[in-house]
C-alpha cells in the first residue's frame, strides 16, 4: 500500500509559459476545430484579448511530479476522476506557476480487490500576483 | 449570452471521429502524458489490456470542446469534472452528451450547471460542468 505519510507533500512551483503553438497542438489532438485556438484574429473577433486555452489545457501545464518516490508505476495506475475549477481564463502569453500537492491517500475495495486511491491537487497561479488560474484534482487508482 | 436556458434542456450531441492510435500519440505529445499504456502496445498488453487505451483526459478534452462550444467561449467554462467509468479504445466513436441541471445566480453572475457524459457502447465518463452565461 502507499504510505499515507506522503499526504501534504508539495512540489516547488514551476513557472511555465502558455504558448500559442502548444494551444494549437492541444486543440488539434482533441480534434476541436474552433479557429480561436489557432488564429489570433478569430480569437479577437470572438471577444478574447489573445488566443485562449481550451478548458482542459491545464493538464498540459505539467508541474514537477509529486509522485516521484511514491512507488507508483505506470502499469498499475488508472485515472479515476478529474476535476477543474477554472477561476480565470488562460491566454497565450500568460505565465503560470504550477505546483502539485498530495491531497489524500486512501484505500477502496472494488471488483478488483483493494486498491490505493491517491488524490493529487494541482494549482496554477499568476507568478506575479498569486491570482489563481485553476485548481485541478486528480484521483488516481493504483492497483496492487 | 442572453438565451433561454431551462433545467432539463438537453444539449445537442457531439459525435467525435473514431479514436486512432495516432491521435493518442498526438494527445500524449500535446498534454505531456507519456504513460506508455497509451502508445506502447507490448507495454499495454503486459499490463493486461488487449491494446493501448485512450487517455481519460482525451475524453475529458472532448467534453471541454463540447461545453465550450455550448457556452460560446472557453472563458465561460468555470468548472469541469469527470469520473472515468470505462476504458475507451482505439476505434471507439465517442459521443458527448449533456443536460442542464440548474440555472442559478452567484455573486451577480448567472450560472448554469450541466450534467455531461461520454458514451461509446457504454458510458465511459460522467461529470458536471458550470458555465457562466451572464
Amino acid at each position: 500500500m502507499i504510505d499515507r505519510s506522503h499526504i501534504g507533500r508539495t512540489t516547488e512551483p514551476l513557472v511555465l509559459d502558455v504558448e500559442r503553438g502548444h494551444i494549437a497542438r492541444f486543440a488539434d489532438a482533441i480534434g476541436d476545430p474552433d479557429p480561436i485556438y489557432r488564429d489570433e484574429d478569430a480569437a479577437r473577433r470572438a471577444g478574447h484579448p489573445r488566443i485562449p486555452a481550451p478548458p482542459t489545457f491545464a493538464t498540459a501545464l505539467r508541474p514537477r511530479d509529486v509522485r516521484a518516490g511514491m512507488g507508483i508505476t505506470f502499469d498499475r495506475v488508472l485515472h479515476g476522476e478529474q476535476g477543474y475549477e477554472l477561476r480565470r481564463p488562460m491566454y497565450a502569453g500568460d505565465r503560470v506557476a504550477v505546483s502539485q500537492r498530495v491531497a489524500d491517500i486512501f484505500q477502496k475495495s472494488g471488483k478488483a480487490g483493494v486498491m490505493d486511491m491517491c488524490v493529487f491537487e494541482t494549482t496554477g497561479v499568476d507568478p506575479a500576483t498569486g491570482e489563481v488560474f485553476f485548481v485541478g484534482r486528480a484521483t488516481i487508482v493504483v492497483k496492487r | 449570452m442572453s438565451r433561454d436556458v431551462n433545467v432539463g434542456d438537453r444539449l445537442a450531441d457531439l459525435v467525435k471521429e473514431p479514436i486512432t492510435r495516432t491521435q493518442l500519440v498526438r494527445y500524449a505529445g500535446a498534454s505531456g502524458d507519456f504513460n506508455p499504456i497509451h502508445h506502447d502496445e507490448p507495454f499495454a498488453q503486459a499490463a493486461g489490456y488487449k491494446s493501448v487505451i485512450a487517455h481519460g483526459m482525451l475524453s475529458m478534452g472532448f467534453l471541454g470542446q463540447y461545453v465550450a462550444a455550448w457556452a460560446g467561449s472557453p472563458a465561460r467554462v468555470r468548472a469541469l469534472s469527470v469520473r472515468f467509468k470505462a476504458i475507451t479504445w482505439p476505434g471507439d466513436v465517442v459521443t458527448c452528451k449533456g443536460e442542464v441541471t440548474a440555472v442559478r445566480s452567484e455573486g451577480g453572475r448567472r450560472l448554469v450547471d450541466l450534467k455531461v457524459w461520454t458514451e461509446t457502447s457504454a458510458v465511459t465518463g460522467e461529470g458536471t460542468a458550470t458555465v457562466d452565461v451572464s
